[in-house]
């Protein structure tokens, strides 16, 4: 393969497998919250409820500064990671480490409607069959709000996959080991490399309509009442 | 067979603040529980069930305690082996026919499988003729087919009494008629108990050995 063609497939293939990463993350992470919040009644819901938003508002280089301050080698978690010689600045775990805190809210806030949109007869129903909370939330919760949470990780590998500001600031932007279709097409388009930005950007896009096309096949549905 | 309920409770919702303060006993067996809607019959089959926690009160079903709030006896709604029927069915509209009857049979984490089949659930689909939609959907049922399979579903798990919460309001006025007379059938042949809430005065003459009516959380003896 020429050096050109890895150019291309160097980011394409990091981007898809840090959005790979931070979706599956995401999905035990925020549904687990998700679904936490959905039973908690308590005046504290509300608060929780719009920190966890902040990574939907906050511009992504803030998250990155912050991440930057929490696992920088100085930083309070950063100093004992890399005694273990864990240290997620520059490498593609930190970007998977920005991606999934950007998109978390994406599959939170759609797990948790999803959870809350879940007919409370049917939790009844399944207690009054002898089910308990586990099973309650394997067998009746869970395949219920499959739609919801369905569509938010699909928005969630999506803004991961775009993901730009918070990834290069914690993960940086060095070919061959953290750069991303993003921060490629950054990196080409200041150095002046016009025809090298158009290649990535048609690839990106081209990825992102395969990625909706097969969303689209995805998402279960036909049997619902 | 004997039931005796004693149950005080203070329901508040958004809208209104509603008191119920019911007492029963029967040794009938079958108890129609009659009254308008909002007259608490809901909250009083909830509270046996144990899918409400009155804030008092003593609950036995053959004389096996269920509530008792002054020793703090509290069985969990799991292991009260109560069939209950809800108003809309609560089917679970992921699963087919047969999955759902078969729901109750094991309490693990994963749901039974499409292909497969147990006795008990057997013996009920064929009782309530449920043979050729056992691989349908509820979406697919008729109202008469959910309510059969709600009640297959019921019964397939054990349970030593069942509870029937408006059993005909789903199901079309021209069926009413039939399905009154199939329940009435049914529970004959059955050795099980049953309380049966309604708003409908022919229930309550078709399948009440003891009717009883509830009014603004209270009730009322003789009824309908």
């Amino acid at each position: 393969m020429d050096a050109h063609a890895l150019d291309i497939l160097q980011p394409l293939l990091l981007s898809l497998k840090v959005a790979l990463w931070a979706t599956a993350i995401n999905l035990v992470l925020g549904v687990s919250v998700a679904y936490g919040l959905s039973r908690w009644r308590s005046g504290w819901r509300d608060l929780i409820d719009s920190l966890l938003t902040l990574p939907l508002v906050l511009p992504p280089t803030v998250l990155g500064y912050y991440l930057l301050v929490l696992l920088g080698r100085r930083g309070t978690v950063g100093a004992w990671l890399d005694h273990w010689g864990l240290s997620p600045v520059f490498t593609w775990q930190g970007a998977v480490i920005a991606s999934t805190l950007v998109a978390f809210p994406m599959i939170q806030k759609a797990a948790q409607a999803a959870f809350e949109n879940v007919d409370t007869e049917y939790e009844a129903a399944a207690r009054v069959l002898g089910l308990r909370g586990p099973a309650i939330f394997f067998r009746v919760l869970l395949p219920l709000a499959s739609r919801g949470i369905t569509a938010g990780a699909l928005l969630a590998f999506a803004r991961a996959l775009g993901e730009f500001g918070a990834t290069l600031m914690i993960a940086g932007n060095m070919p061959g080991r953290t750069q991303t279709l993003s921060t490629a097409i950054f990196a080409a388009v200041q150095a002046g490399d016009d025809a090298g930005a158009t290649t990535l950007v048609v690839v990106a896009s081209v990825t992102c309509v395969v990625v909706l096309l097969i969303a689209g096949r995805l998402a279960p549905g036909r049997r619902r009442r | 067979m004997s039931i005796q309920v004693a149950i005080r409770h203070v329901a508040i919702s958004e809208h209104r603040r509603f008191e119920l303060d019911v007492a029963f006993a029967t040794d009938k067996r079958r108890l129609v529980i009659y009254g308008p809607s909002g007259a608490g019959k809901t909250l009083t089959l909830r509270g046996v069930a144990g899918l409400l926690r009155p804030d008092h009160g003593r609950i036995v079903v053959n004389g096996r305690i269920l509530f008792e709030s002054d020793q703090g006896v509290d069985i969990p709604a799991q292991d009260r082996r109560c069939g209950y029927l809800f108003q809309d069915y609560a089917l679970f509209p992921h699963l087919t026919v047969a999955q759902n009857i078969r729901f109750g049979r094991n309490a693990g984490l994963r749901n039974p499988s499409r292909g497969g089949m147990d006795d008990a659930s057997e013996r009920w689909i064929r009782a309530l003729e449920l043979e050729a939609v056992v691989r349908s959907y509820p979406s697919q049922l008729s109202g008469g087919q959910r309510q059969r399979t709600a009640l297959a579903r019921a019964l397939a798990a054990g349970p030593d009494i069942l509870l029937l919460d408006e059993p005909f309001s789903a199901v079309d006025p021209a069926l009413r008629g039939r399905l009154r007379q199939e329940l009435a059938e049914l529970q004959s042949s059955l050795d099980l108990p049953m309380i049966v809430i309604t708003h409908d005065p022919a229930d309550a003459d078709a399948l009440g050995d003891e009717v009883l009516e509830i009014r603004d959380g209270r009730i009322h003896r003789g009824g309908a």
